[in-house]
């Protein structure tokens, strides 16, 4: 086996890491999902209220877009300002 | 497709030399923009509407709703933070259209923003409450809950600023891998989506929760 090079080695891990941190992408689509399915009952039941349930839905997304936000954030970090390369 | 911003010159104070940066060229253009805008519709004002004036009225008569609507008529006095809010996020999103680098893609400009409402937010509640009352307020439930509610009030504007830098940087990262990927057409689906789509959604989530938590302000 050749000898692997620490930053190489250091690299992939991050890009690795970059990724599995998009997995967190998946709860913020199932519920954005979830949330966006009530409104369109919501709206069949009223349409009269549409102005103020898609108001309401928007916040609400906005909301749950945080983590997946957080998550995006971590793996371009770990992509174009890698904070661990500096310990090499 | 670049995460830090370009360093455009430096300038030159004394023997400091301060980088500046693309983001702060292109608020210049945009406040240029807003400024001369602002000029012209305020002086040209007349009973007969030109096409300027008209999109003027359209744009205060939205905010002005959008304001009476989520933080009631008493607190007309927002209008024009919240239209200049809008208007600077509307232009700044739209900016990547021209190809400049957003400012919002800058997580100096979202911040700056976010302290902007954080610091209005502070403000409403120590006059709807009373300095004592604020400061009771942090120690409600339960004394033991302090800190937890002071970081709880931080973490308002730094989800703010991170939601909006994270939206539009995203946006600009994907559209610069898939330009170096396939150059024709197809970014233009993306820039549609990203810029205009993404830029306007965000700015109006911006102003949206900016009134919503100074509305809620306790």
């Amino acid at each position: 086996m050749p000898a692997v090079d620490g930053k190489a080695l250091l690299l992939a891990f991050s890009a690795l890491g970059a990724g599995i941190a998009m997995i967190g992408g998946l709860g913020t689509g199932i519920g954005q999902g979830i949330a966006a399915g009530k409104a369109a009952e919501a709206v069949a039941r009223q349409p009269e209220a549409q102005g103020d349930i898609i108001r309401t839905l928007l916040l609400g997304d906005a909301v749950a877009e945080t983590s997946a936000i957080y998550c995006l954030i971590i793996a371009l970090i770990l992509i174009f300002a890698n904070p661990l390369l500096r310990l090499l | 497709m670049q995460f830090f911003p370009r360093v455009v010159f430096y300038w030159r104070v004394y023997n400091l030399s301060v980088p500046v940066t693309e983001t702060v060229v292109v608020t210049w253009f945009i406040m240029a923009v807003l400024i001369a805008a602002s000029y012209y519709a305020g002086k040209s004002l007349g009973r007969k509407a030109g096409l300027f004036q008209q999109l003027a009225e359209v744009f205060y008569e939205g905010v002005e709703r959008l304001v009476e609507e989520t933080m009631g008529s008493e607190r007309m006095g927002f209008v024009p933070y919240i239209g200049t809010l809008a208007a600077f996020l509307l232009l700044s999103n739209l900016s990547g259209l021209l190809t400049l680098r957003p400012p919002t893609a800058d997580l100096s400009t979202t911040f700056g923003l976010a302290v902007i409402t954080f610091g209005l937010v502070q403000r409403e509640a120590v006059r709807r409450k009373g300095f004592a009352g604020y400061l009771k307020s942090f120690f409600e439930p339960l004394p033991l809950l302090a800190p937890l509610n002071i970081i709880g009030s931080f973490a308002n504007p730094v989800s703010m600023a991170f939601r909006l830098f994270g939206n539009i940087l995203g946006g600009k990262i994907i559209t610069g891998l898939i330009y170096s990927a396939v150059p024709l057409l197809v970014p233009v689906a993306l820039h549609f989506y990203f810029d205009v789509f993404a830029g306007v959604l965000q700015a109006f989530i911006f102003v949206m929760l900016t009134a919503v938590f100074v509305s809620m302000a306790d």
